[in-house]
């Protein structure tokens, strides 16, 4: 007898405005199977999801769920129709506990204490089956990423979820944390339950799904068995032509340190340790990775190379002038000023005000220049100049400094940010993130002209929490665990397994050929 | 922050939807007359009347509008960096009391240098006033608005102590100073008028009026076209993107708030070296609250809050000339007003842009296709 | 003999008059707690105090006058919500506009109604919440210490005073033993989640105001019909904003908030006293200078205080479904 899939969708279309995000959807997600959905950022995974759960409305087509036509107008509807979401971004409350976060919303008694009594009974049912282990009654700020995200899972289950629909699971995990998440979810099939499990990464789908579909502009291109597809007919599906990077690295020499990093601790806004005797050399020439899971103190690296933070211990050195430490402290717009530029890691966040025109936007950082500012007053022609040379040699589209920077895709966004810092030809280029929620044609083009920076001389430290755009750009690759530099790998010795032990913490020792940091 | 997708050009945006927020304002006001059991249109005109009427009222009507000049910009100057002063009233005691003292020291020998003192004084002490809480909200993060609050309280029995005591007119019973000395103050428009030949009738409109419109100019020239401007707007909107663009956060607050104090000090120039010529306790009458009002009203635009300041002055002696006329009236209705502005311009600023993006879309872009 | 009959009046007095104070507070606390800045308790407690007064003047009732405050305060609490909700507007500007607008429809009205110059009647006995005795407090008030801590400093309130007490551990309950103060402690600490938890935002947020807005009609009501007797011009008096301060002092927690209004009402309390007084050396402190003593406390309060560390996160953030 055939079981109705988990989940079906026919010609399912939605749009916004004139943008078809999702056109004519058609999905099978059989009872039991980890399917997989890949593509690139924007190619509409993200609003084929929120249908399915409930948080958008088709425009048309048909939703069914084991057999039945349904739809769903909010997320608690999809909740009781078994489906569940664990976001990319948990949607925990971090000052409460871990069982406070589980029953949110599924209390089902008036009075917590009660609540909690049921709920613990419950719990230990669903920890026995799925062989959980998280305490309770521990506040999830103190909880690591991927026990977090285990509570998300164990929340769903909580509701009764039969579907769990994991989006981008893996973007915050190390490579090991990633392995035990495929052991769970290889678990949760056994035990009958269905798993959607969307990624944009390849070796993932391989490693642990049943079927794949693969969605491009909003389309399905391929819907196969995983058995019988491969990574690279995966990926040309998945983009389309192939795109091929223009720029290779040339050889480059290497010289006296650029900037030279001894001994540095520095303290968080939260006011604990974020770095700890951290050292190490940024040479001419060379792209230096910084690996490591969000939050290990990558943050504050940035901020003490750029002048945003002051070290508490140690010193950092610009062409050997102490920038940075317990008694010299320079500030951004002189560090900018002496050939260090930089790319903030949030750029809504830092590296742009969101509200102001693209215009301004340009001149942010370098407003004091005499180019831009004489006497205290603004020199409005050369801004004006300056923003059209920008949007000319990046090709910022559309062509209009007045609009607010906010109204520009992130791709744009990016690549005016990108022209601004470069502008100056600045000897140094501190990099945050450089490709984070900029659209598949940019990222090429960002990783292109980071290569041509390298092969021109300049000296480029990249943060990123992306391993396979660091593994693709950088010369050598530096891992952060907990404040501490874990070791230095060059890219011709770094492979994700180590790159991924170091991420976990596991000293540089245990670790082939990585030289020893100081 | 955004108020949709759709752009609306200039004229819909910075004209009409402010126009139909005040329009919403005054509608409401309207109901409040109606519910005190007069005809709402024919105090409508009678306001009118008492605002533009003759032309003693047109003087009144400016000599208060220069008030809400000063408290405007006040308010909209700290509210571009990011923070809500609503310490206009203490500011401008303290900002009176700087102008009295200068008065006073250097009235007798010096009168004309007095009133340049006087005038650099009122700004002094207001920034003054504002730089405790400026920097305990620069350094240590205590909230401006309650602060502020507080500093009014403490402003005011400061005024209170000083007029009953050491400032007191010797043997006045009032809580006010002595008179300022002879020739200490700033001309009036009609002498001004009378001076080229024009007869005016006599009203309190002084060179304030000037003074507050300079004060405008250099505002906007101040945030458009100065990089300290820039610096203070991008604080203002987002103070990370200020870090990063090597802006020091907290001196730009405490500079900020400084410049909004020193405004609303200068409202003493008007009431005081223009019409009273002496200090009174208590005169700021709720004006540094307006202040809020007219710069949401002119959408924090220098040239909005000369507006807007208009026609605040337009309500003030209007409404007093109402209360004057309706029994049921007071000019408590116009700080009903005030707060309905405040609200429906400042609080709820796009409760009309979604159905204007609305119409615009379908007809405007309707006629592009 | 004199320091201790001393010390039991300014206790007496404290108590008094932190009833307003503490009911302010909570009703700071529980918007705030559920992502609303209300910087508008100073309104809400004059409409109030203005709706009971008008109401008792009337009907000759404290009842309805309570009643009656709790409901114009209610009504101004769901304004403020829906320009915070649905407008997504700036709370502050919100709150300040309440305040205004309070600050001059209550004398208009009040004019309009009682034609008495913008105050209301004084209220009789009848119409207010005068002081109650405690059961066994006369029985008491000669036993040495317990008798002049029973009957003479705890005995002896209005029912407002004792109510404002007892709202206290209510409302610590509800929001940490019920599921409702769950939902509402999340609300405004990550709206998102609560929205994802299938739980409306919105709704919570607008009760957590019809909870704030009952506070503060009874703080204002206890302000005119119980503490006074009858509504004058701007009575509240900052009230409102040391209310505020207060909840920041207590780092949004109940029972850290009853001490913190506690203390300030202490200090007024003490201000009263102060006044008139001669010291050694310095002699009288002009009464401008004592009445300043508890804005200026607040203000050393909050300059001691650093900020936002303990606010909730998503406090005075609206909530906007798709970022």
């Amino acid at each position: 007898m055939h079981v109705a899939p988990a989940i079906e969708t026919r010609d399912l279309c939605k749009r916004f405005g004139d943008v078809k995000a999702n056109d004519n959807v058609s999905l099978v997600v059989e009872q039991g199977s980890v399917h997989g959905i890949v593509g690139e950022n924007g190619a509409g995974k993200s609003t084929l999801l929120k249908m399915l759960f409930g948080f958008y409305q088709p425009n048309s087509g048909d939703l069914i769920v084991n057999g039945e036509h349904i739809s769903f107008s909010s997320p608690s509807e999809a909740m009781a129709a078994g489906i569940a979401m664990v976001h990319q971004h948990f949607m925990l409350v971090e000052p409460f506990t871990v069982l406070e976060n589980i029953i949110l919303g599924a209390e089902g008694q008036g009075l917590l204490k009660h609540a909690e009594i049921d709920a613990k009974a419950k719990l230990k049912g669903l920890e026995q089956q799925f062989g959980f282990d998280i305490p309770l009654d521990e506040p999830v700020s103190h909880l690591s990423v991927g026990q977090r995200q285990r509570v998300e899972i164990l929340k769903a289950l909580f509701r009764g979820a039969e579907t769990l629909i994991l989006d981008e699971p893996t973007a915050v995990l190390t490579p090991q944390e990633c392995d035990q998440l495929f052991e769970l979810v290889r678990l949760l099939k056994s035990r009958g339950k269905t798993i959607l499990f969307v990624t944009h990464k390849l070796h993932e789908i391989m490693a642990v799904t049943d079927t794949v579909t693969v969605i491009r502009a909003g389309k399905v291109i391929v819907r196969t068995d995983t058995s019988s597809t491969s990574p690279e007919a995966l990926a040309e599906a998945m983009v389309g032509s192939k795109i091929s990077r223009a720029v290779t690295r040339a050889d480059t020499s290497k010289g006296t340190p650029r900037i030279s990093v001894q001994n540095v601790s520095a303290v968080s806004d939260h006011g604990h340790r974020a770095l700890q005797n951290v050292s190490f050399d940024l040479f001419d020439g060379e792209v230096l990775g910084v690996a490591g899971v969000a939050g290990n103190g990558q943050t504050e690296l940035l901020e003490i190379l750029t002048g945003l933070r002051r070290v508490s211990e140690g010193s950092v050195s610009l062409t050997g002038n102490v920038i940075n430490s317990a008694n010299v402290y320079t500030d951004p717009i002189a560090l900018r000023r002496a050939g260090v530029a930089h790319v903030a890691e949030d750029r809504l966040k830092s590296g742009v005000v969101a509200s102001m025109s693209a215009r301004e936007n340009a001149i942010l950082g370098y407003q004091r220049d005499a180019d831009f500012s004489r006497n205290g007053l603004m020199r409005l022609a050369a801004i004006d100049q300056a923003a059209n040379d920008y949007f000319e040699s990046q090709d910022v589209r559309p062509r209009n400094p007045d609009l607010p920077i906010a109204s520009f895709s992130g791709g744009n966004q990016q690549k005016l940010v990108i022209a601004r810092e470069i502008a100056r030809s600045p000897q140094t280029l501190i990099i945050g993130q450089p490709t984070r929620g900029v659209d598949i044609g940019a990222v090429t083009k960002i990783h292109d002209q980071i290569t041509e920076l390298r092969n021109a001389g300049k000296a480029l430290l990249v943060v990123s929490a992306d391993l396979d755009e660091l593994m693709a750009i950088s010369d050598r690759i530096a891992v952060l665990c907990d404040g501490k530099l874990v070791g230095i790998v060059p890219i011709s010795e770094a492979d994700e397994r180590t790159i991924g032990l170091m991420m976990a913490g596991s000293p540089a020792a245990t670790v082939d050929n990585v030289e020893q940091s100081q | 922050m955004s108020g949709g997708p759709t752009k609306l050009p200039g004229i819909l945006e910075s004209v009409l939807i402010p126009f139909l927020n005040i329009l919403v304002a005054l509608f409401v006001s309207g109901l409040v007359v109606l519910a005190l059991g007069e005809d709402p249109f024919f105090a409508l005109g009678l306001l009118i009347e008492g605002a533009f009427g003759y032309q003693e009222a047109i003087g009144y009507t400016f000599y208060y509008a220069t008030n809400f000049i000063f408290t405007g910009l006040a308010v909209s100057v700290a509210f571009h960096a990011g923070h809500f002063n609503i310490g206009g009233e203490g500011q401008a005691m303290l900002g009176g009391l700087g102008l009295t003292l200068a008065v006073f020291w250097l009235g007798d020998t010096a009168p004309v240098l007095s009133v340049i003192v006087a005038i650099f004084g009122a700004a002094l002490f207001g920034a003054g006033w504002a730089f405790i809480p400026a920097w305990l909200q620069a350094y240590r993060g205590s909230h401006v608005v309650i602060t502020t609050i507080m500093f009014n309280f403490i402003a005011s029995a400061l005024l209170a102590y000083l007029l009953v005591g050491p400032l007191q007119r010797p043997g006045g019973q009032m809580p006010e100073s002595s008179d300022f000395p002879e020739g200490v103050g700033l001309m009036q428009f009609h002498e001004l008028m009378e001076a080229v030949g024009i007869n005016f009738e006599q009203s309190p409109l002084n060179l304030s009026f000037l003074i507050a419109l300079i004060a405008a100019a250099s505002v906007w020239f101040m945030l458009a076209r100065t990089r300290f401007g820039y610096e203070m707007r991008v604080t203002g909107q987002n103070s990370d993107a200020a870090r990063f663009a090597g802006v020091s956060v907290p001196r730009v607050t405490v500079i900020a708030l400084m410049m909004s104090g020193a405004l609303a000090g200068m409202m003493g120039l008007n009431e005081l070296l223009g019409e009273q010529l002496r200090l009174i306790g208590n005169f700021t009458l709720g004006y540094g609250f307006v202040g809020i009002a007219v710069a949401f009203m002119g959408r924090n635009h220098p040239l909005g809050i000369v507006l807007a300041a208009i026609l605040f002055g337009i309500l003030y002696q209007g409404g007093a000339e109402l209360a004057f006329e309706m029994p049921n009236i007071t000019r408590d209705l116009i700080v009903v007003i005030q707060g309905l502005v405040i609200l429906f311009a400042g609080g709820m600023p796009y409760l009309f842009r979604r159905p204007v993006a609305a119409l615009y879309s379908r007809f405007a872009l309707k006629g592009e296709r | 003999m004199e320091f201790i009959t001393d010390i039991l009046l300014l206790s007496d007095s404290t108590l008094r008059i932190s009833a307003p104070l503490i009911l302010a507070a909570l009703a700071g606390l529980c918007a705030e707690r559920a992502g609303i800045v209300d910087i508008g308790l100073e309104g809400k407690m004059l409409a109030a105090a203005f709706g009971a007064a008008s109401a008792a003047a009337v009907t000759g009732s404290p009842w309805i006058g309570l009643f009656a405050g709790i409901l114009v305060s209610v009504m101004l609490a769901l304004l403020h919500g829906y320009v915070s909700i649905h407008q997504r507007g700036n709370q502050i500007v919100s709150g300040m506009a309440i305040n205004i607008m309070v600050a001059g429809l209550a004398p208009t009205l009040a004019n309009a109604w009682f034609s008495l110059g913008g105050q209301t009647p004084l209220l009789d006995n009848g119409a207010r919440f005068t002081a109650i005795d405690l059961p066994f407090a006369e029985a008491l008030e000669d036993v040495p210490v317990v008798g002049a801590l029973y009957s003479d400093l705890l005995s002896g309130h209005s029912l407002m005073t004792y109510l404002a007490f007892a709202m206290v551990p209510v409302i610590a309950w509800i929001l940490y033993k019920t599921r409702f103060g769950l939902r509402l402690r999340a609300v405004g600490e990550n709206p998102e989640a609560v929205d994802t938890a299938g739980i409306s935002v919105t709704m919570l947020r607008y009760q957590a105001m019809v909870m704030a807005g009952v506070l503060c009609g009874m703080s204002g009501s206890a302000l005119s019909t119980a503490l006074g007797a009858g509504f004058i011009r701007d009575m509240s008096a900052g009230k409102g904003f040391l209310a505020l301060a207060a909840m920041i002092f207590g780092r949004w927690k109940p029972v850290p908030t009853l001490l913190a209004c506690l203390l300030f009402a202490f200090v007024d309390a003490l201000q009263g006293r102060l006044q008139g007084v001669s010291f050694p050396l310095i002699g009288e402190i002009p009464v401008q200078f004592t009445i300043m003593l508890p804005y200026v406390i607040t203000v050393v309060i909050l300059a001691g205080f650093a900020g936002k560390m303990d606010a909730p996160r998503a406090s005075g953030i609206p909530y906007e479904k798709d970022r």
